[in-house]
């Protein structure tokens, strides 16, 4: 069946996407790689409303090789791990990540946590876990008090997202401070205190989800996919909405979407926001310092820092170490290298995740 | 700038050659447009094999097989050699059959290889379908990490990384503007030479290959379908061949394919799936396994399947070692040898003729 | 509740619950890395790949994508 619209991902963006396509007289396909809709801000929750519209859950997209009139990349972000003594130990996890463990049936019920990196979702983290019965002693923001008052000043600007900070608010919130060290059960932080822990829960930040964006040859700008006020990337027929245009959160998600989707203008600015975020949790160089010589850039081949630091671009340290040869193809350490060296993501090609060999096998 | 020895090219075949030259203690400098060892060398398989089309290929693969395995003790563990054999499967008993023959080939000129009935080959290789004949094992075949051995050969070489603009004997001017006078001029630069010299007789033909995650022990030997010579040394547009390597981390890499006229890298998948299920008829237990990367590469062919190696035209000071097709891996070693020999005007280990470029009358005036 | 088999022992997980989340539950971690390094899931969205386990004999799929079935068998055993 040919589709009207064909939306990839099924978080905020996307479903307002779909839906919007689907009230334009859309045919319209929303596609995940989760079991329901939500991605990961309503994962699990219940509820959503996708009247009309056709939906394929637990799809993973390796290819782009389906044909549709208007194509809409909604496919969201992922957050930048910075590699520090101990970040590979089992008690350690992103910040969204223990999150997502979460809500997929971890019990943190009386686990002690401790929230560390940058950007607002430490607070969202906290909430969230707090909610389920975790007990969270720190909650460590490596941005300075300086640039979080500024911010602080400027969400007047938009009085629902004030009003979203002060509900999340924590009063174990501490900016300028950030993961020295991570042993078993605890973690050393940057002010030379140790605090114990079930739990470290830790990420400097969103990254897009490029890769389906790349595969299409869409552009990219500043490390986002370039679009017009019509959320149109570079390739004709191909839009992108979203953190893959700009981490902006949950409104700029949604306006976009809805833009794409009816296929009118964007509404508001949002990218006055996705300024003001960089700008505020702009991440300290002391954060790229914090690997040792045998600190692991690279989880899937166990490629530790002293080996990438002859190689002079990506596609050599992949080469001659292995580093970013694994299954995850690279998304965890590939940002990593980038922040440590300056190098810009190397190409990617189908399948964007491994896959079963025989799904590879034309009938 | 000035050296003794000008490559052009840092594949497996640029970088034999530098160390060759260097070990003469010559002043060796390559320019390379990319990486050491990421074109054609990082593309392929890996596999050092004695191969037996023509006379010619034998007495070039093993020749080079030879000085491989003297260069073992000195290889860093980055290139991965193991010496894992090839074992050629025969489909059907007209397969084995012809068999005998390449046995009495290779033994009759100190090449070790048996006969596998089909029990052995069985023992040998449990995960293969039922059914097949039997097989040829070439035990002394070994497998390499290509782009850390290109990189380990390369070491003591002067690297430029540019483009090359133009070419007079002897003389290169780089696109960044310098330029770089050399007594020799090797050109490994694989099929970009036509870029450089737009009639020498070599063709890109592209090879797609697919690497699954780690299954160790599932396979033991470098596996061969005996047809693979068909696809290899035919001149279809398309050909598929199985051609499984066991990595030494478990990984497998599946191959192979050939295709003429391609003129874009996009992997392409009708390629990949009529590649992956000829290798499924041969192990179907790879058909559950995860495959975590595709791509392709450009092999350069010359109509004759042998490579060019050797002066180009009337050139005094400029060499060719180009056009080794799927086997640059193996060849390189001779290659660099064959060269040094032809330079020096000294006997070489094997008879040079077939491999000079003289053969086309491109490359002869 | 789901009864489920994880390296030959059976355990019980919760409704709901995914494989690498059960895994996190009963303090079993989801893979030894290739350097023989215990691991844990990091990103819990299909990311990462730390979580990869065997799940009914096939082995690599990520623990954070499938729910717990009865009578599944998972395996921690893979590189």
């Amino acid at each position: 069946m040919r589709y009207d619209a064909i939306i990839i991902g099924a978080g905020p963006a996307g479903l307002a996407a779909a839906r919007a396509a689907k009230h334009a007289g859309k045919q319209t396909l929303i596609i995940d790689d989760n079991h329901g809709p939500g991605g990961q801000i309503w994962r699990g929750r219940d509820g959503i409303e996708l009247k009309g519209v056709d939906r394929r859950f637990s799809t993973q997209i390796t290819d782009l090789n389906f044909s549709a009139t208007q194509i809409i990349l909604a496919t969201g972000a992922r957050e930048l791990f910075l590699p520090f003594p101990g970040w590979t130990l089992p008690h350690v996890l992103g910040a969204g990540g223990l999150q997502a463990m979460a809500k997929q049936g971890l019990n943190v019920q009386g686990k002690s946590v401790v929230i560390a990196g940058s950007g607002p979702l430490l607070l969202a983290v906290a909430s969230n876990l707090k909610k389920a019965g975790a007990d969270i002693t720190l909650i460590a923001e490596q941005a300075p008090w300086s640039s979080l008052l500024h911010f602080g000043s400027q969400l007047l600007r938009w009085p629902s997202k004030l009003t979203q900070a002060l509900q999340l608010f924590n009063i174990n919130y501490t900016p300028n401070l950030w993961p020295i060290e991570a042993k078993p059960g605890e973690v050393l932080m940057s002010n030379g205190k140790t605090y114990p822990c079930n739990y470290l829960a830790c990420a400097f930040g969103l990254l897009p989800n490029l890769e389906l964006a790349r595969l299409a040859n869409c552009k990219i700008e500043n490390g986002f996919v370039k679009v017009n006020r019509h959320q149109q990337t570079s390739v004709q027929g191909i839009y992108a909405v979203g953190e893959l245009t700009g981490i902006g959160g949950l409104e700029k998600a949604e306006a976009e979407g809805e833009a794409a989707g009816a296929g009118t203008a964007t509404l508001g600015n949002h990218q006055d926001f996705v300024k003001l975020l960089t700008r505020t949790f702009k991440l300290r160089d002391e954060l790229k310092q914090l690997a040792q010589p045998d600190t692991i850039l690279c989880r899937c081949e166990d490629i530790p820092f002293s080996r990438t630091t002859q190689c002079s671009s990506m596609r050599e340290a992949k080469l001659q170490t292995r580093c970013g040869m694994g299954p995850c193809q690279g998304r965890i350490c590939g940002p990593i290298l980038e922040q440590l060296y300056g190098w810009p993501s190397d190409s990617v090609r189908q399948p964007l995740y491994p896959v079963p060999l025989k799904s590879l096998i034309q009938s | 700038m000035t050296s003794d020895v000008l490559i052009l090219g840092g594949g497996i075949v640029g970088a034999a050659c530098a160390r060759a030259f260097l070990k003469q203690g010559l002043k060796v400098t390559i320019i390379e447009r990319e990486l050491i060892g990421g074109g054609a060398t990082a593309a392929g398989m890996g596999h050092i094999v004695v191969m037996d089309d023509s006379e010619a290929q034998f007495a070039l693969t093993k020749r080079s097989r030879d000085l491989w395995d003297q260069l073992v003790p000195e290889l860093p563990s980055s290139v991965e050699f193991e010496r894992r054999g090839t074992l050629w499967v025969a489909a059907d008993q007209q397969e084995f059959n012809a068999v005998s023959p390449k046995l009495s080939y290779y033994n009759s000129r100190h090449v070790s290889a048996q006969l596998l009935s089909a029990q052995t080959l069985y023992d040998a290789e449990p995960h293969l379908r039922e059914g097949f004949a039997g097989g040829f094992l070439v035990p002394d075949d070994s497998v390499i990490y290509a782009p850390c051995a290109a990189a380990w050969l390369a070491q003591g070489a002067n690297i430029i990384q540019a483009d090359v603009k133009t070419i007079d004997d002897g003389k290169v001017t780089l696109a960044i503007g310098e330029q770089h006078k050399a007594a020799n001029l090797i050109i490994a630069s694989g099929h970009y030479v036509t870029q450089l010299f737009s009639t020498i007789p070599v063709k890109p033909r592209k090879g797609h290959l697919a690497i699954t995650d780690r299954y160790p022990g599932q396979v033991r030997h470098q596996l061969i379908e005996l047809g693979y010579l068909k696809s290899a040394h035919g001149d279809s547009t398309e050909s598929v061949a199985f051609n499984v390597q066991p990595r030494k981390t478990g990984q497998l890499l599946i191959g192979s394919s050939r295709q003429f006229g391609a003129d874009h890298s996009a992997v392409e998948p009708h390629m990949i799936s009529k590649m992956l299920a000829r290798a499924a008829q041969y192990l179907p237990n790879i058909l559950n396994m995860s495959i975590i990367r595709t791509w392709t590469g450009f092999r350069a062919a010359t109509t004759d399947k042998l490579p060019l190696v050797g002066r180009y035209r009337n050139a005094d000071r400029t060499w060719l070692a180009t056009g080794h097709e799927g086997l640059g891996i193996t060849t390189a070693m001779a290659t660099a040898e064959l060269l040094t020999h032809l330079i020096a005007k000294t006997k070489a280990p094997i008879d040079p003729t077939p491999y000079l470029p003289e053969r086309f009358p491109q490359c002869r005036t | 509740m789901p009864h489920i088999v994880i390296n030959g022992t059976p355990h019980q997980a919760d409704e709901k619950t995914t494989v690498a989340a059960a895994l996190m539950n009963l303090g079993i971690t989801s893979r030894t890395s290739v350097s023989g390094q215990p691991r844990n899931p990091l990103c819990g969205m299909g990311i990462c790949f730390e979580c990869r386990v065997t799940i009914d004999g096939i082995a690599y799929q990520r623990g954070c994508q499938v729910e717990v079935r009865e009578g599944m068998e998972v395996s921690t055993d893979a590189i």
